[in-house]
């Protein structure tokens, strides 16, 4: 298939007199983080792959408040949301998918107060009801057989109950699917919500992220699946401080799809 | 002559209510102090959640012999409760045993009582031991009358049971002796082995210490009953409200301040006049965002306060905490409540609360637990009781960044960027779709 990616703007459909069935929410770090934009990259490869009819904001879009809410900022967060919101109900828009948590959370569960009601699904959640419908194949491929663990993010994970849509597909790639010592509903955080990406951590005796990676560690995996770029960049950074860069690998979920479907 | 212990035991039975209504009075209006938040609805729901968590305990067994065990403690607890009935109704009336005419019944329910505190001393003896020699770090972190009131209540326990058991074997040995008042009653499975202790005593010396040792127990539970109170032991009442009304959204939905919302309605619509000042009420203090104080919270966070039992399960999940950070939320908790009882005490001695220069902020709670939290609700779910210490911290952030302006630097900057250029990070809104093009 071609490498060129399909990425079509709601402003583009719009123009087209066209309504997307899903519109997919890049979240700022998807958009501008180098490590995040791949996992933005292979979930658009697989949605074009299977010909799914998505389209994206673009620079209409803006930061949802997630950090500035988390912050403290209250009112910054609203402003934010009552941006996105106001372009969100221009389009019309019903159903989002997003492949941040923290997204995810904000606008499934922060924007029906504040006027923005739509159907919001994590990205795992996505390819999960795709998978169910037939649409989505999924065949072992080269992970087949391998140990991995996967890093409840907090915000799919507690924040919203979401435990199994991940590991389902994990499951699928016929992974050795090893848990660790916190995981599910007592999964650790990597220590970069709640704003703490943007800042340093108060003092301590160890950072959140090294702390996790050393469970993860733990269990001897042959890579990490995590389903959330700011996860993704914690543990990097961990297995980094660790030295195990070579050996193991953190991935997010949908990237390990796209890698066995040959994206 | 002979109504004198009756009197004796209306006037402790009096004023023990009367100190456990006072209380409860206090209690009620320092929650109240807090601000409203309708947590009416879903009541079906709310019902089943209590029945499940608080009643059911499901959480506690996470921890799955700790968790036993006090179900077990719990249960004796409240059946041996039935016989605090007959010992009242027997204060009160100068009879003795008046349920024994349940005949067999009866027996077979001291029979149980015995068995059931007899578990129960096993198992406080367990839970001292766990508390105060092996290794566990959220019990270690409890210092003076934290730590105390802990061991307080497990010693009392003991004290109780042994209590109960003396009477119950005196009593036995006295019903063999065919003393009078002591006809034969109840079957004894644990007490009877005592009886050799009492062994060579005359009838009046074991009557001696069948009622002293009865004294001393109803006396006990009087006293049971007010120090709860003072006392991490409220939850024994309050987990059943606190669980009732705790929150049942996503644990991920943090609420949204309205009057926020009506400010930012206004300047997004494009016809609302910016000079129309909505009508200031001469009288109402302009609203402050987020909480510095017990009296900014809501009163469900102040219920929580008082429910909180201090057992650590929130600290010792939270990844904060686990890295050496100051920040715990069991602490949180407990600061939220020792302020709490300040105010309280403050207002019983003014009339009013008088400004005493302190506050939850800053007296209690420092800046830098506030921002070590990463709201990863890990301490919510840990919770076996329902208790929220992330949205007190949630409403304390916000009142530094709102009123204070006082958050970190580098969130400053975040913050910043967010509202110049839509992403925390400084990239420009109209490069958000570049990434499709470069490699
Ligand atoms: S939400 Fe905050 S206080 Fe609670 S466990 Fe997580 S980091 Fe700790
Ligand atoms: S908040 Fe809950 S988990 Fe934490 S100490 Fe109190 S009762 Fe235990």
């Amino acid at each position: 298939m071609s490498n060129t990616l399909q990425v079509p703007t709601m402003a583009d459909m719009m123009n087209e007199g066209k309504t997307p069935e899903v519109l997919f929410w890049v979240g700022c770090a998807g958009s501008f983080d180098d490590r995040a934009k791949k996992i933005t990259k292979a979930f658009v490869k697989i949605l074009n792959n299977i010909g799914v009819d998505f389209a994206v904001l673009g620079t209409e879009e803006s930061c949802t408040g997630d950090p500035a809410k988390r912050a403290g900022n209250e009112f910054l967060f609203q402003m934010q949301a009552a941006t996105n919101i106001e372009v969100l109900n221009a389009y019309e828009i019903k159903k989002i998918v997003t492949t941040c948590p923290h997204c995810f959370n904000t606008l499934k569960n922060e924007y029906p107060a504040l006027g923005g009601n739509y159907e919001v699904m994590h990205h795992t959640q996505f390819l999960k009801q795709l998978l169910d419908q037939g649409r989505l194949k999924i065949e072992g491929g080269r992970f087949k057989g391998k140990r991995i663990t996967f890093h409840d993010p907090c915000y799919l994970g507690r924040a919203n109950d979401e435990y199994e849509a991940p590991r389902e597909l994990l499951r699928k790639l016929d992974v050795e699917l090893v848990e660790m010592k916190s995981c599910k509903s007592r999964g650790l955080c990597c220590g970069a919500g709640g704003a703490q990406m943007f800042k340093d951590a108060e003092p301590g005796n160890k950072e959140v992220n090294i702390h996790r990676t050393e469970q993860a560690l733990d269990v001897k995996p042959d890579a990490i699946a995590a389903g959330c770029p700011f996860c993704n960049t914690m543990m990097t950074d961990g297995i980094k401080n660790k030295e195990k860069q070579d050996a193991i690998k953190v991935y997010d979920v949908v990237e390990m799809i796209a890698d066995v479907e040959d994206l | 002559m002979q109504y004198i212990p009756q009197i004796i035991f209306l006037a402790a039975l009096g004023f023990a209510v009367w100190f456990f209504a006072r209380n409860v009075k206090r209690l009620r209006r320092n929650i109240l102090l807090g601000k409203d938040i309708d947590r009416t609805d879903n009541k079906p729901q709310r019902l089943k959640k209590m029945i499940r968590i608080a009643l059911g305990q499901s959480k506690m067994v996470t921890r799955p012999i700790a968790g036993f065990l006090h179900i077990l403690v719990y249960v004796g607890f409240v059946i041996i409760n039935i016989e605090v009935l007959e010992i009242i109704i027997d204060g009160i009336l100068g009879t003795h045993r008046i349920f024994s005419f349940l005949g067999p019944v009866y027996s077979f329910l001291i029979g149980s009582f015995e068995i059931l505190a007899l578990l129960v001393l096993i198992s406080v003896i367990f839970f001292w031991t766990r508390r105060n020699v092996s290794n566990i770090m959220r019990f270690k972190t409890l210092k003076g009358w934290p730590k105390n009131d802990a061991n307080n209540i497990l010693y009392f326990e003991v004290i109780l049971m042994c209590l109960f058991f003396t009477m119950n074997a005196t009593d036995l040995q006295l019903q063999l002796n065919g003393a009078t008042n002591y006809a034969e009653a109840g079957v004894f499975p644990v007490s009877s082995f005592l009886l050799p202790l009492f062994e060579g005593m005359t009838d009046s010396t074991l009557i001696i210490v069948e009622r002293a040792a009865w004294w001393a127990h109803i006396l006990g539970i009087f006293f049971f009953l007010n120090y709860l109170y003072y006392s991490k032991h409220l939850h024994i009442l309050l987990a059943f409200p606190n669980v009732y009304f705790s929150n049942l959204k996503a644990k991920g939905q943090f609420s949204h301040n309205e009057t926020v919302a009506k400010e930012v309605q206004m300047m997004m619509d494009p016809d609302a006049d910016p000079y129309a000042m909505p009508e200031e009420d001469e009288n109402a203090e302009p609203e402050t965002f987020g909480a510095s104080d017990v009296t900014d919270l809501n009163w469900f966070q102040l219920l929580n306060a008082y429910t909180c039992t201090e057992c650590g399960r929130c600290t010792s999940e939270c990844p904060a905490n686990q890295t050496g950070k100051k920040l715990s939320p069991r602490k949180i908790m407990m600061d939220t409540r020792d302020r709490l009882e300040e105010v309280g005490k403050n207002i019983d001695a003014n009339g009013q609360f008088k400004d005493d220069g302190n506050k939850l902020l800053d007296n209690y709670i420092s800046r830098e637990e506030l921002w070590a939290c990463t709201t990863c609700n890990a301490c919510v779910e840990a919770c076996p009781i329902g208790i929220d210490p992330l949205s007190i911290i949630m409403e304390m952030r916000q009142y530094l960044v709102m009123e204070e302006s006082a958050a970190p630097m580098e969130l400053n900057n975040a913050m910043g960027n967010i509202e110049n250029n839509a992403a925390p990070w400084p990239y420009n809104q109209q490069d958000r779709l570049n990434w499709v093009n470069d490699n």
